[in-house]
């Protein structure tokens, strides 16, 4: 993946994140602030068009200029978070030009690992780590296994579908919901389903498939 | 800042610009003169947290002594842990978790007083244990 390519993803993924933003404002209005849709497309807009004015040059300054963007333009506890994991994952791709298989696992690792530090949730408190924990792990798992980035980020997109599904029984331990405890059971958590879309996007840019 | 030189000042994070401001408005009738700076809402004055309002309070609110971050909830806590994040190695100010009104009033009479910044965080972070009746 070239620099091209990392800007194509948040390109694809500002465009699924708006035209799926009243569902995830559904889904946290159910058991949080119900204002994660509109937040995390205010976040990827302005990060699209800080990327459109940027001189990013490598694919790692192409993320961290998504992850100041989203930290300072999000308004919700997303924004950090996923600000957070995009500059880590810049950050772990240092001046590489050329970003391949192995090097966007790490990227991915990095990202995860970011995150969790700045939320301090684990796998299990019903939040994005749920959709985002599994997919990294499909991705290293089907990059081991020889998959280029197409197959590798396409598992990767699948494990957090299936990880989104799972958020379902899980009682949520963080953020916002955790103040409603048992009735956040029998709800997807919005923030992984949230990651399933940039997983997705990711899966659809490296398939070439991106409009 | 002409006042308050000296003493730790304050910072307090809310979803809400409204909530943030009608805090500092009361704690800084009791702050003795320490400065107490509001960071409620995004840019745009909607409900959320922003980290540009945060990054100025701090600054407005460094009198040298120090600045403590008292949060209301979830995002607030991450949009601040952000900034430091940034600022690391720049910046004295220290986040603290601590209920959003008791502490703050705590914080303040602190601060006021001429405690430094470690008396000023361990004021707020008892205001947990205090009851209110």
């Amino acid at each position: 993946m070239d620099t091209s390519a990392f800007r194509a993803w948040v390109h694809e993924a500002a465009r699924l994140i708006a035209d799926n933003a009243e569902n995830l404002t559904r889904l946290d209005a159910a058991i949080g602030d119900g204002d994660h849709g509109v937040n995390l497309r205010r976040g990827f807009q302005a990060a699209d068009e800080m990327l459109d004015k940027a001189e990013a040059e490598t694919p790692g300054a192409v993320l961290q200029t998504v992850g100041r963007a989203l930290i300072s333009k999000t308004g919700g506890a997303s924004g950090p978070l996923y600000g957070t994991g995009f500059r880590q994952a810049g950050k772990a791709l240092a001046d590489v030009t050329e970003v391949d298989v192995a090097k966007l696992g790490s990227a991915l690792e990095a990202a995860f690992n970011g995150i969790q530090q700045l939320g301090a949730a684990h796998e299990g408190d019903k939040t994005m780590l749920d959709a985002l924990g599994p997919a990294v792990t499909a991705y290293q798992v089907a990059a081991e296994g020889g998959a280029d980035i197409a197959g590798a980020t396409r598992a990767a997109a699948e494990a957090a579908e299936r990880g989104l599904a799972e958020t379902v029984p899980m009682l949520a331990r963080k953020g916002r919901a955790s103040y409603l405890g048992e009735r956040t059971i029998g709800h997807e958590d919005p923030g992984a389903a949230s990651t399933v879309l940039l997983m997705r996007a990711l899966a659809t840019v490296t398939a070439g498939e991106a409009p | 800042m002409t006042e308050g030189i000296g003493l730790v000042g304050i910072v307090l994070i809310s979803h809400s610009s409204a909530l943030a401001e009608g805090a500092a408005e009361l704690v800084q009738q009791i702050s003795g003169g320490a400065t107490v700076v509001p960071a409620g809402g995004t840019e745009d004055g909607g409900l959320g947290t922003s980290t540009d309002k945060i990054e100025a309070a701090i600054e407005d609110a460094d009198a040298g002594s120090g600045v403590v971050l008292i949060p209301d909830l979830g995002s607030a806590v991450l949009s601040a842990r952000s900034v430091l994040a940034d600022l690391a190695g720049e910046t004295t100010a220290r986040l603290v978790d601590a209920p959003f009104v008791e502490g703050a009033v705590a914080a303040a009479v602190a601060a006021g007083s001429g405690a430094d910044l470690d008396a000023v965080i361990a004021a707020a972070e008892e205001a947990r244990d205090a009851a209110k009746f």
